[in-house]
């Protein structure tokens, strides 16, 4: 069923794009259909769980007033007081973590380069807990393909390819350059990751849900590719 | 020597016409699909019309967030860019490799790729010619030098373009590819270089078929057979 809405808003999205090109017809629709699901299989040929991006030296670093930051709500979201963590869909131990707990957990931090849906690049430290942690942790079913980030930013969410999220420097972050994440790139908790596009990664989040069957996404319901591999 | 070179290239190309049909066909294939990618390619660009990375843009680009027109764009948006752009890269590549594959196989390579220990006098003596220092053009066998000189560059622009393409297109797992051009940034400037070039390209063979307009007859119909 989610596989179906998430097709449909594909469609739209692409139709969209061929409207504004001036062929508002079916075969280019179906052309960029077709293609577009062919990229995303090559993207995921070229993916590999062990390939991991290139840790930058301290002098790559992006001043942090510099590295963009953005959200989809009126105003900046700032966390509700009784704040947590939940992760459910295809488990066996529900679960609901504080801030505290995950910052217990083994900590992952590396210095990579972020890339942007639009063309710019910058560089930050990112700290929180890997992706693969939490799913250890309350025993993700064999049979999740597919994880969506929620938030509390005006309903903004992603999903994701299991793959993808299991991969090691894809985290949970909770600091960014030697600090806590301040609200304007999250906090307390945003996905972070280098090998997708940086609409991929959600902040402010709320909850993680492994599923059989692969949802949307904010962008990518308006007509951004899905997968976007990095 | 010239001579010697292009009497072997006559012989193993016997009975061909001065433009064959897989090099017609690679020729009028690669114009609809540049367009695209250009165009596309510049309605990316706009989402960020600046060179470098952020809070570190190169200061030797002179037209920092300066985002090309809007009549020169295709895909409407930059998530409808992308799609065109991803899509038609594919039957560039494809044309183009079809195209490097028959020139090989051929031996067309010959009498078209710029080797310099053959093609560089004529190259400067038609350049003079043209810059009316010199009277008479250089003797030609099938192209001049400059002609070759001329060609063999756009399709190295083009090898660069797909891999410097690649480069920025999958920084992560395609790294080698990336940290080859110097990192992402570095690749998306060669990226946007090469379509200058392919454009400048462009500009100056549109001038000159139109002074000879019997190459276009040549590169249509074949020409004559050789």
């Amino acid at each position: 069923m989610a596989k179906l809405i998430t097709r449909r808003d594909l469609l739209v999205g692409i139709a969209a794009s061929t409207a504004l090109v001036g062929c508002k017809n079916k075969v280019a629709t179906t052309f960029l259909d077709v293609m577009s699901r062919w990229n995303e299989h090559v993207d995921r040929l070229l993916f590999s769980e062990n390939r991991l991006a290139p840790e930058l030296p301290a002098s790559e670093m992006t001043p942090e007033s510099a590295f963009p930051s953005y959200f989809i709500s009126d105003t900046m979201p700032f966390a509700p007081a009784d704040w947590a963590f939940k992760v459910g869909g295809m488990v066996a131990r529900p679960s609901v973590f504080s801030l505290e707990q995950l910052k217990r957990m083994p900590q992952t931090s590396m210095r990579i380069r972020h890339h942007c849906v639009e063309g710019w690049s910058a560089v930050a430290e990112w700290h929180g807990v890997q992706v693969r942690e939490i799913a250890k942790l309350v025993g993700v079913s064999s049979d999740a393909r597919y994880v969506e980030f929620r938030s509390f930013d005006n309903d903004y969410f992603s999903s994701w390819d299991i793959e993808s999220s299991l991969h090691p420097q894809t985290i949970l972050a909770y600091g960014m350059n030697g600090h806590q994440l301040y609200p304007d790139h999250g906090a307390p908790l945003r996905l972070y990751s280098p090998v997708k596009l940086g609409y991929k990664a959600v902040k402010y989040l709320t909850e993680v849900n492994f599923l059989p069957t692969r949802t949307g996404g904010y962008w990518e319901n308006q007509g951004y590719d899905w997968y976007a591999g990095v | 020597m010239a001579a010697q070179a292009s009497s072997t290239a006559q012989k193993s190309r016997a009975g061909r016409r001065a433009q064959p049909a897989p090099i017609r066909l690679a020729h009028w294939i690669n114009i609809p699909l540049l367009v695209v990618m250009a165009g596309t390619g510049l309605q990316i660009f706009a989402a960020y019309p600046s060179l470098g990375p952020r809070g570190a843009l190169y200061s030797w680009y002179p037209f920092q967030n300066v985002a090309p027109p809007s009549w020169i764009r295709l895909g409407g948006w930059l998530a409808g860019a992308r799609h065109w752009h991803f899509a038609i890269a594919w039957f560039l590549i494809v044309n183009g490799l079809i195209y490097l594959v028959y020139m090989i196989a051929s031996g067309e390579w010959r009498r078209r790729i710029f080797i310099p220990t053959r093609d560089a006098s004529s190259a400067l003596a038609m350049f003079a010619y043209y810059v009316r220092i010199r009277k008479t053009p250089p003797p030609e066998d099938f192209y001049n030098g400059l002609q070759r000189l001329a060609y063999t560059s756009a399709i190295l622009f083009g090898v660069v373009v797909v891999l410097s393409g690649l480069a920025i297109y999958k920084p992560v797992q395609l790294y080698w590819i990336t940290a080859a051009f110097g990192g992402y940034d570095v690749a998306r400037v060669v990226h946007l270089s090469c379509l200058v070039l392919l454009a400048l390209f462009t500009a100056m063979h549109l001038v000159l078929v139109a002074l000879h307009p019997r190459t276009i007859i040549a590169m249509v119909t074949g020409g004559h057979r050789g």
